[in-house]
């Protein structure tokens, strides 16, 4: 639609004062421009710079020193950085599947319009408006094994006493620990971008369905789905980009305890570069994260596109 | 289920029992999900040894009687130890004191949660109206003018958001610490900017591109120039997307954690970082925290029902219209 500015009439061409609307594009660009240069793509080529370096943040005047690559072998080979990577995909694919299962289940049902569903709809979009950090803090309070509400409401419906386990002490049940959290938190997302797809579906589809006396279930596999694939594409895209790169929530509600087994690889890149100190080697684990996320996001962004052009 | 009804205006409705249904799982599930937020809200009307009693206690006035503790504590600024060390402290200043030490109440240090929330208020606010009007001014220009390289100019603004906030957070402690920049307020602002300020370029594109051009036009041939037309035309026109606009980057610097709890030590910190440290006697003073926690939660409870229709714009920079 904005294929550039309208021929401008005689009449205005006459009328013109003040500045020409070149000198205006230019000038309302460019506070935003220098600004994403200056704190964002500026300090992007500094951390590339910064990872073939040894620089220590905390150690300023030590001599700088060029390691070439050496920081990018020593994580791409070590051990426990791949560790971490499982830990991040394994909390990645699960808050994944559970959020696009029961967010496009609750889509469904708001869908049927039941009477009050703005009212409902509003009340499940709450808990993604809120501070993560905010939310880890608060669900530490409800993992709490002997205090907390979560133990109690499952020994309350199971018979397990409470005391006997501990949702953010146990290698077993740490991962779900966040699991749950960041399901609760993301599920509406998810929802919304359902909805969304749902409600794009125009009527008269249904309606020929039925002319052909299609059964609800195979109305739902060969039209609601399919329909609303592109959209559930899209909300799984975001929740993969976000929830690669988890922090906030993590930190708060575990800080990657305990031992290692929730430690996802933000933890990590923070834990190098905020508590070692090791800015050079942090770095090199940014870009190698940046590059991960850009590279599967545009492997993902094309097969949507694929999926779309059906 | 669909009941195949072909009315004149051809709407497929869903049958009764279904809607009921339909209705009953979606309730059952926002009772739910909202249980945990419940939770925290009477955690902070509760006495500290209530908050962590077992079995819990639930209903105020019934289980429990309702105290005021957690906001004192919250908003107390003066260290208190012993019952000693009350008795020599300076006379009580202010209500919140004047409870605490009637009743005994101890708290290790003092806390700090009013300049956290003003600085919170500060830095949202002031980086929600820079990413607005850098936002709008850009937003105008890609919407209505002819740009080189438009799409990729629009492509990068996007690109910034996918970063993760660690992997640029060393370089900008660094490039802070030289320019006298860390730990400030105009830091944490000019930082919140850049990251809202594609979204705000993003929605309001969206929001502008709606607005016919021959509105300006009209006006331009009056006489007005293209910026006066800009002042009484177009912004008139896209409040709406500017309200909804400046709601979702409040929403976020307000919420934002981790370049906060990164750069930020003292002077500029935020809520967020500051919430999980509240220490009592003996550990974690969880009604103080449940009220931090309300306190920082009720604006965006606010927002969240005043947005509930660009929700889905702002949530997907406008990728799903709705």
């Amino acid at each position: 639609m904005s294929k550039g500015a309208m021929p401008v009439p005689a009449a205005l061409v006459r009328h013109a004062r003040g500045l020409s609307d070149r000198a205006i594009a230019w000038l309302f660009i460019a506070p935003t421009m220098i600004l994403l240069l200056a704190i964002n793509l500026f300090p992007l080529i500094w951390t590339i710079r910064l990872s073939f370096t040894n620089y220590r943040a905390n150690r300023p005047n030590a001599p700088l020193r060029d390691v070439g690559i050496e920081h990018y072998q020593t994580i791409l080979t070590d051990p426990d950085v791949w560790q971490r990577m499982q830990a991040t995909a394994h909390f990645v694919f699960w808050t994944i599947l559970l959020q696009t299962v029961i967010g496009f289940a609750l889509a469904y049902f708001i869908d049927r319009k039941f009477r009050g569903h703005g009212f409902w709809t509003t009340i499940i979009l709450i808990p993604m408006m809120l501070s993560p950090a905010v939310v880890g803090n608060f669900w530490t309070f409800l993992y709490q094994p002997q205090i907390g509400l979560f133990n109690y409401v499952i020994s309350f419906f199971t018979g397990v006493p409470p005391s006997s386990f501990q949702m953010l002490g146990d290698v077993q049940l740490s991962p779900w620990a966040i699991i749950i959290v960041d399901t609760w938190m993301w599920t509406p997302y998810v929802m919304l971008i359902c909805l969304a797809g749902l409600r794009s579906i125009p009527d008269y589809i249904y309606e020929a369905a039925e002319v052909d006396r299609a059964s609800n279930w195979r109305q739902f596999i060969s039209i609601t789905l399919p329909m609303c694939l592109p959209f559930i594409m899209l909300a799984v895209l975001f929740r993969g980009i976000e929830n690669f790169k988890m922090f906030d929530m993590v930190n708060l509600l575990t800080s990657g305890g305990p031992g290692s087994t929730t430690e996802l690889a933000s933890i990590t890149l923070k834990r190098a570069a905020f508590e070692a100190w090791r800015t050079g080697y942090s770095s090199a684990f940014a870009i190698i994260m940046f590059v991960a996320i850009f590279g599967l996001a545009n492997i993902y962004v094309k097969a949507l596109n694929r999926v779309k052009a059906r | 289920m669909r009941s195949g009804v072909s009315t004149a205006h051809s709407v497929v409705e869903p049958s009764g029992p279904a809607k009921l249904a339909a209705g009953f799982i979606v309730i059952l599930y926002a009772l739910l999900a909202l249980t945990p937020l419940i939770w925290i809200g009477l955690t902070s009307i509760k006495t500290p040894p209530d908050s962590i009693s077992y079995p819990p206690k639930v209903l105020p006035f019934v289980d429990f009687q309702p105290s005021l503790e957690g906001f004192c504590n919250l908003f107390n600024t003066r260290s208190r130890q012993t019952q000693d060390y009350i008795n020599a402290l300076p006379p009580p200043n202010g209500a919140c004191e004047e409870i605490t030490r009637s009743r005994s109440m101890v708290v290790v240090g003092p806390s700090n949660y009013t300049p956290r929330f003003i600085n919170s208020l500060i830095i949202a606010f002031g980086s929600t109206f820079l990413s607005v009007l850098l936002g709008a001014a850009a937003a105008y220009a890609f919407s209505r003018f002819k740009i080189p390289l438009k799409d990729d100019l629009l492509f990068f603004i996007l690109s910034t958001r996918m970063m993760p906030p660690i992997a640029i957070a060393i370089p900008i402690y660094l490039m802070y610490r030289e320019l006298g920049l860390s730990d400030t307020r105009i830091g944490m602002i000019l930082l919140y900017t850049s990251v809202n300020v594609s979204l705000a370029v993003w929605l309001l594109k969206g929001f502008i591109d709606e607005i016919p051009r021959e509105y300006e036009e009209a006006a331009m041939i009056d006489g007005y120039t293209r910026l006066q037309a800009i002042w009484k035309v177009v912004l008139p026109q896209a409040t709406t997307g500017i309200v909804a606009t400046a709601i979702f980057c409040l929403i976020f610097a307000w919420n934002e954690y981790a370049f906060a709890v990164l750069l930020t030590s003292g002077a500029a910190q935020t809520a967020p970082p500051f919430i999980p440290i509240i220490i009592g006697e003996g550990g974690q003073d969880w009604p103080a925290v449940a009220a931090g926690t309300t306190l920082f939660l009720i604006p965006i409870l606010v927002f969240t029902v005043l947005l509930r229709k660009h929700l889905l714009r702002g949530i997907t920079f406008g990728a799903v219209r709705k």
